[in-house]
């Protein structure tokens, strides 16, 4: 921790890495990125002269799974070096210091580094009984996230928690769970969304700020485009198997078997945003899909309250009641069709039963 | 055209006949012209294609058996309902261009009086006749002031808000960098999620099968009970009044 002026290579070397672990990794990383082939040595100059950003990594609302998926980043390198890579000064789960200390660490790189510093947030803060559902260093969390967001730089808000809400955000939300860009409105943020999010999406994004010292290109939601600009969907391996109609209508069935598309089985891939298809989980060993469940959609926002995770319609929680479209749907177009040929009825039995006098007397 | 009398009426098919050029003899009408009953027709057909195969997007068909390389039949389904969409778009970007350049009854689906007091007074007549309340209906040339209200609100507003729905969700397969991105992207500022764009567009798909019940309804039973030509009409553009 500390130390913010030394630059990545040094403590890279300082670790006993070697030279050509470290240019593995700067060419690991420029692949991942979707660069090209000069970009390697750019990575790998940029770490060699440039000042390591000092990040502060805050804990709010959350279950810790970011950090989780964060330290599992594949390459063998990747869980040496990254975390050196940044200067990672404060970090409540892995830091050696305590208490008093580590607050003193946060006013300290406020003070030296204003406006430099980036700020990553995983967890989000509740904002109900003035936050008093998140106390840490014994005062609402909230309070510490507006006190570090005024001086930072930018600020990552790491998985769906801090980018969207999450589980402490569901229906109906008795903390006040709310997600980072609705606390923080005048600092650029990033999301990354996802439960948690791609371990190797994760490390390529604080290579890219770290590497450029700027903010990748983001989309309309705020997501860096390079990982959240197609679905699951898009790029998915049983894609073809959708195109062609065959589907899993069961878990054990034999399309299952076959490893058909698990449309049907509501997965969420046709409106996922995220990179699961492409880079997969566990240093590209599997992803959801491929290990034979649906995607449910956990970069997504308000993924908990759609309904079923196994369910291809949404189920729609409005005015008491819980269906999907469809019934929903053709309990109204049945209604109306019934109506119609009420309606139908009684002006037959109208004309029907017309006093023939009556016309004459209308004309 | 508050007045229902056979001669008030005849003064007001006359007046009509007048402004569009055409003779009023036997009381019949010039209403709609050639490209809006072409239009109507296309649209019917298009909505048809649509209403089907967005069923099936959304709750998919039966498995099909045999080798993938054998089977396109969902690609298929989604190329029929993509293709009918352009056709529904390119009909109703039409549709209000000839709102412009057609005769007066050519606007009528695109707005409602809402603010004219005898407006409302005509739909609470409209809405009598429907209960079997008033004995008889008063004669319009065109859509009557109800249907106008449900033609805007269940058919215009519908179709605008399937358009724009659908080409977002059209937009996901063609990638953030496709026009229709660029034109559609604002619903997902909206929404999100684009699950709940599905959603509202799955919905929108039973408002639409809800109008075409009531439109296809009242078309034929005022045919028959008001004494004037409706089903017809949108194929020879006439509308006669038998009596």
């Amino acid at each position: 921790m500390g130390g913010a002026a030394e630059t990545f290579y040094g403590v890279i070397r300082r670790q006993g890495i070697t030279r050509r672990s470290f240019h593995k990794f700067c060419s690991l990383t420029a692949t991942s990125l979707g660069l090209g082939p000069l970009a390697a040595s750019q990575i790998a100059n940029a770490l060699e002269t440039k000042p390591r950003v000092p990040v502060i990594w805050m804990h709010g609302l959350e279950c810790t799974c970011c950090s989780e998926s964060f330290i599992r980043s594949a390459h063998p390198l990747v869980k040496d070096v990254v975390l050196s890579m940044i200067s990672l000064d404060y970090d409540a789960l892995i830091m050696a210091a305590a208490g008093h200390q580590a607050e003193a660490i946060l006013e300290e790189i406020r003070a030296k580094y204003k406006g430099e510093y980036v700020l990553a947030v995983e967890g989000n803060s509740p904002l109900n009984e003035g936050g008093m559902f998140c106390i840490d260093g014994g005062k609402p969390f909230v309070e510490k996230l507006r006190a570090m967001a005024e001086d930072s730089m930018a600020i990552i808000a790491w998985g769906t928690c801090a980018s969207w809400g999450c589980v402490q955000a569901a229906k109906p939300n008795p903390t006040g769970a709310t997600p980072i860009d609705k606390v923080i409105t005048n600092k650029p943020i990033i999301k990354v969304p996802g439960c948690p999010p791609i371990a190797e999406v994760m490390t390529a994004l604080v290579t890219f700020i770290t590497t450029f010292g700027k903010l990748p290109e983001l989309d309309r939601q705020g997501r860096p485009k390079m990982f959240y600009s197609q679905r699951i969907h898009d790029k998915c391996y049983r894609r073809p198997h959708f195109d062609a109609g065959q589907f899993v209508e069961g878990w054990d069935d034999e399309s299952a078997r076959k490893g058909y598309c698990l449309y049907k089985m509501g997965c969420k891939g046709p409106t996922t945003y995220n990179a699961c298809s492409t880079v997969r989980w566990n240093g590209g060993v599997s992803f959801p899909i491929q290990s034979g469940h649906g995607c449910f959609g956990c970069s997504e926002d308000g993924f908990w309250d759609k309904g079923s995770f196994y369910d291809r319609l949404t189920t729609i929680r409005q005015f008491g009641i819980e269906a999907n479209a469809d019934q929903i749907g053709m309990a109204a177009a049945g209604a109306v069709g019934l109506a119609v040929a009420a309606h139908a009825a009684v002006t037959a039995a109208k004309r029907l039963t017309r006093k023939p006098g009556r016309v004459a007397q209308e004309q | 055209m508050l007045d229902k009398s056979p001669q008030a009426l005849t003064a007001a098919v006359a007046a009509d006949a007048v402004r569009s050029g055409l003779s009023a003899e036997r009381g019949v009408v010039y209403v709609y012209e050639a490209p809006v009953r072409l239009w109507h027709w296309i649209n019917a057909a298009a909505i048809l294609v649509l209403g089907l195969t967005g069923y099936f997007i959304g709750s998919a068909i039966p498995t099909m058996p045999g080798e993938t390389s054998d089977n396109f039949l969902f690609g298929y389904i989604r190329f029929a309902h993509f293709s009918a969409g352009y056709v529904l778009t390119l009909g109703f970007l039409f549709r209000i261009y000839w709102a412009f350049m057609g005769n007066p009854h050519a606007k009528q689906i695109f707005y409602v009086p809402l603010w004219r007091k005898s407006y409302w007074r005509e739909v609470w007549h409209e809405i009598r006749w429907y209960a079997f309340v008033a004995a008889e209906p008063k004669k319009y040339v065109a859509h009557n002031p109800l249907a106008q209200l449900a033609m805007f609100f269940m058919f215009t507003l519908a179709i605008a808000f399937m358009i724009v729905s659908g080409f977002a969700l059209y937009a996901q397969g063609t990638g953030n960098d496709s026009w229709q991105y660029k034109l559609f992207g604002w619903v997902f500022s909206i929404w999100p999620n684009s699950q709940d764009v599905h959603t509202w567009h799955h919905l929108g798909l039973w408002m639409i099968v809800t109008f075409a019940l009531i439109h296809i309804y009242t078309a034929v039973r005022e045919d028959i009970v008001s004494r004037q030509s409706i089903v017809s009409s949108i194929i020879s553009g006439e509308r006669e009044f038998r009596d």
